[in-house]
């Protein structure tokens, strides 16, 4: 595939990114942060998104494992996870924590059983969609062209 | 006064602040209607002077963009995990080593953190003497009125909500950190 079309994939793959609400405005913001001093900024930040928010999910696995569920604790980690996927505009799973959270507030064990593996698969979603995106941006810079804003 | 100011710019030294560097900035900033009136960013010169910004927040991925941020505002930028650091960092933790205390010219901090929350580490610091002048921002992802009154009542300069935008950024250092009269 050539330059152009590398270029033309990238800008479609990521605006369905956002019309599909896998991504929001926020993730705009990170992109603009991004310049020639930083040039892996955006790469550098999501990569500790994934890393934290693995962390984060396992905690939450084991906490609804036990015979006792810490619920504060638990709507600690979500908070978390919220506010990570806040910060890099993941708005998906912004979004399901938001509901993570108000089964924690009232003690819910079903809806917090029920609500972690949607979290989790929203999660592996959007980190494959970043992926490829960083994925493309590589191809396009190694055939030795710019990545498009 | 245009011919003036370009007279003055000739003779400029540099980007030290001299005195001249001074006079005319002041020049700038009084045409412009002074400190935090709308001059727009082309009339905002660089004295070489970085303000120091202690940020707290004890996420990582937060830390990290109020770093980015900041640093493209020409800050110097410390952060801290959470508020014990913090007040270590600023000489007012129980651990702090003589004659550390660090300067900085703005605190900007998460209001939940584990521990200590923001609004503690903002009493903190308003009960010392040293450093109860450092203007303290609170930022929070939630947008609660009775949070906000409390931290502004305690004498937080601003609220903001994250995820913080540069626009935010600009507005921190335009308010709080340019104007050293």
């Amino acid at each position: 595939m050539d330059l152009v079309q590398l270029q033309r994939q990238l800008v479609d793959y990521r605006t369905s990114l956002y019309h599909e609400g896998f991504l929001d405005e926020q993730f705009t913001q990170l992109q603009e942060l991004q310049d020639e001093n930083n040039p892996d900024f955006v790469v550098e930040v999501v990569s500790l998104f994934f890393e934290d928010s693995e962390r984060l999910l396992n905690e939450l696995s084991n906490a609804l494992e036990q015979q006792i569920i810490d619920f504060k604790r638990m709507d600690a980690r979500v908070h978390q996870l919220k506010g990570s996927s806040s910060s890099i505009g993941a708005q998906r799973v912004r979004q399901l924590c938001i509901v993570f959270r108000n089964y924690c507030e009232a003690q819910n064990v079903e809806g917090c059983l029920k609500c972690l593996p949607q979290v989790k698969h929203e999660y592996s979603i959007v980190k494959t969609k970043l992926e490829s995106m960083f994925q493309l941006e590589q191809q396009i810079l190694n055939a030795g062209g710019s990545v498009p804003v | 006064m245009t011919d003036t100011f370009e007279e003055k710019r000739k003779d400029s030294v540099g980007r030290e602040g001299t005195t001249i560097g001074l006079f005319f900035i002041r020049l700038l900033l009084n045409m412009g209607g002074g400190c935090g009136g709308d001059s727009s960013e082309e009339v905002a010169v660089d004295l070489g002077y970085e303000p120091h910004v202690l940020a707290v927040d004890d996420n990582l991925i937060d830390r990290k963009l109020v770093e980015k941020l900041l640093k493209n505002s020409s800050c110097k930028v410390t952060t801290a995990e959470n508020a014990l650091r913090a007040l270590d960092y600023l000489g007012l933790g129980n651990d702090t080593p003589e004659g550390t205390a660090s300067k900085v010219n703005l605190i900007i901090t998460d209001y939940c953190m584990p521990g200590m929350t923001g609004y503690e580490l903002l009493k903190k610091i308003k009960e010392s003497s040293v450093l109860k002048e450092v203007p303290v921002v609170i930022m929070s992802s939630e947008n609660i009125p009775t949070r906000i009154n409390e931290c502004l009542e305690e004498g937080a300069k601003m609220f903001m909500l994250k995820p913080l935008k540069q626009s935010d950024v600009k507005q921190l250092k335009w308010n709080f950190m340019k104007c050293r009269d």
